[in-house]
């Protein structure tokens, strides 16, 4: 063990630690709603609550089915990407002709009717979900302690996050998804059917902030409030990288979780506040926002 | 060439100046009246919620442009009226203007960062600020944590009405109220309101027009800021608390909820929306977190089914402006 600036570097690094898995999470649920709004034109509200509902899927299909995590890991993001798909197609396709302010308005009350229904069937106490058995304990690195789970949660949001990026920006269908963000009419006129398309991207978008939820369970209890505020400050993290690049959003996920731990090592007291005050400072400094374009 | 109608010109009507003024003086009656029929201290907790949606109204409703974060100036209005009349044993009048005063500074310096991003970005950055602003209370020592400000003095109003006396009390919140609808009715009516509406409609066109619109939308802001904190430095003296219920992020999404649900844009409609609201959650208590539940749905039906709400769908059919 040795010291840096005068902090122990178990106590550095492990806050570093937790500033990247925060960073993952806030890559995956950022990257989420850059993609949702760049089809449907609608901020998911209820991304939070949707990213909670992964949690407590993983949580209901350990309690009433016995799968364990690496089950739940696939089937929970598909049962609540499923609910994303039947929200498109019920509410959130009325509102394309109506202002972006509808599609905001609509999904928070999503997002309290999910939050309010889980508290009324699980409580706001949080339940517990233990990490998986292949994942427990953990690397001594010298300079300090590596748990096997948080290591996982780390590469495996990489590993999607990227995954992701090429999807769109490699493939033919990314390059369908990106002509139809430009232009939808011009896209139908090809033959491609714009509208099931819009539905699947809203259902995959869902899916991504249910898989980031599954991750989190074993990590932060699984509880009905545990999307609530992290959506306020993923909110932040678009604000701050733009929802133009897929990239940037990655970048800027990971990179605001990083600062966000190095507040809680330097300057605890704000670590709550650190991204709304840079935030701030790239509002006066780049309006646009890091990777945005003006528009 | 073409003559384009120019938005800004006022067509008058008799009918349309008079349909609000009854609407006032109907308000107005039913307000005097209320106390004597129903509980006096739920009526000034609505009232206070009333000017507050009205507030918000004057931004989402005449501006276009949905701050989600309104919380902030109710909420910080309230603690500081709070803690001036406790710790520092400010009369009543100057406690309220001292949470006004600190509304207004927080609504600068939030509206003017927020006004550098349009629309959807609008309402992030404003949620944003105002969560910060959560996160401060939470940690300062004055605000009293999870405890709030409790047993505020309401104290004697200019030294000499007694605010305990709870008729002596309403009276002073009605005319509050009164004062701020009052006022809000006058800026969407006047010159500036119509360059707001302009804004509202095409800010482009205003631009071009030669307006400074990111100077209106500051204007607008603070203005709104102003009177959410009026209302909410109030609501600190009625209830003689303040805590962080009136600074977290669901207390920004029921205003949205009041304004949606009496009608986004209409005079009138913050102020039934408010009331509606208020019963609803005063009725449904017993049932608990279902609350949010039904809150969540009559969201979700308003944007669906019942965009004008209550006051938009009465004007509409009456084919009148309330």
């Amino acid at each position: 063990m040795f010291e840096i600036f005068g902090i122990p570097s178990t106590a550095l690094f492990g806050q570093l630690l937790i500033g990247l898995i925060n960073g993952s999470f806030y890559a995956l649920l950022s990257l989420g709603l850059a993609v949702i709004f760049g089809m449907l034109n609608i901020i998911n509200f209820s991304h939070g609550a949707q990213y909670m509902m992964g949690a407590f899927a993983a949580y209901l299909i350990l309690q009433y089915s016995g799968l364990g995590y690496w089950p739940a890991l696939i089937i929970a993001p598909i049962l609540v990407g499923i609910t994303g798909i039947l929200v498109e197609r019920f509410f959130l396709q009325w509102l394309y002709k109506l202002d972006h302010l509808y599609g905001l308005l609509l999904t928070f009350g999503l997002a309290l009717i999910f939050e309010g229904v889980a508290r009324n069937y699980f409580g706001s106490a949080g339940l517990p979900y233990t990490v998986p058995e292949s994942l427990r304990g953990g690397q001594n690195l010298g300079f300090m302690f590596l748990p096997n789970y948080r290591a996982w949660v780390v590469a495996a949001s990489l590993v999607v996050c990227f995954g992701t990026w090429f999807v769109i920006e490699r493939t033919r269908l990314g390059a369908y998804l990106r002509a139809a963000t430009e232009n939808p009419t011009l896209v139908r006129a090809f033959g491609i059917n714009v509208p099931r398309m819009i539905t699947l991207t809203y259902g995959f978008g869902v899916a991504l902030a249910a898989f980031a939820g599954v991750m989190a369970a074993p990590i932060y209890n699984v509880s009905p409030q545990m999307g609530a505020e992290l959506i306020i400050v993923v909110f932040a993290v678009v604000v701050i990288g733009g929802m133009g690049s897929i990239l940037g959003a990655i970048i800027t996920g990971f990179g605001l979780g990083v600062v966000e731990g190095l507040t809680k090592v330097f300057f605890p007291e704000a670590s709550n506040t650190v991204i709304f005050v840079i935030m701030a400072i790239v509002l006066l400094v780049r309006p646009a926002g890091l990777f945005g374009r003006r528009a | 060439m073409e003559r384009v109608v120019d938005p800004l010109a006022k067509k008058p009507s008799i009918l349309h100046s008079q349909s609000e003024t009854i609407g006032f003086l109907i308000m107005v009656l039913v307000l005097v009246v209320a106390p004597f029929v129903t509980y006096p201290l739920f009526l000034m907790q609505a009232m206070c919620f009333a000017l507050f949606a009205c507030a918000f109204n004057l931004l989402i409703g005449y501006v276009g442009l949905l701050s989600f974060g309104h919380a902030l100036y109710f909420g910080w209005a309230s603690y500081l009226s709070a803690y001036s009349a406790k710790a520092w044993g400010f009369p009543p009048e100057l406690a309220i203007l001292t949470g006004t005063a600190t509304a207004a500074i927080c609504g600068l310096v939030a509206g003017s960062l927020a006004i550098r991003r349009q629309g959807i970005y609008f309402a992030m950055i404003t949620l944003a600020l105002a969560q910060m602003m959560y996160f401060f209370a939470l940690q300062a020592k004055f605000t009293g944590g999870e405890d709030g400000i409790q047993a505020v003095p309401r104290g004697y109003l200019f030294g000499i009405f007694d605010l305990k006396n709870v008729m002596t009390m309403y009276v002073v919140v009605l005319i509050i109220f009164i004062l701020g609808f009052a006022f809000i009715y006058r800026i969407i009516h006047s010159p500036f309101g119509e360059v707001l509406k302009a804004i509202r409609e095409n800010e482009t066109r205003a631009i071009s027009l030669g307006y400074k619109t990111d100077r209106y939308k500051l204007v607008a802001f603070v203005l709104s800021a102003t009177l959410a904190g009026v209302a909410g430095a109030t609501k600190a003296i009625v209830l003689q608390l303040a805590s962080l219920t009136d600074v977290n992020w669901p207390m920004s999404g029921e205003v949205v909820l009041m304004t949606l649900v009496g009608g986004l844009g209409t005079i009138f409609g913050p102020v039934v929306g408010a009331f509606v609201i208020l019963v609803m959650q005063f009725k449904l208590a017993p049932i608990g977190e279902w609350v949010l539940v039904i809150q969540g749905a009559i969201f979700v039906a308003c944007v669906l089914l019942f965009r004008r709400g209550i006051i938009g769908e009465i004007a509409n059919k009456l084919r009148i402006r309330l």
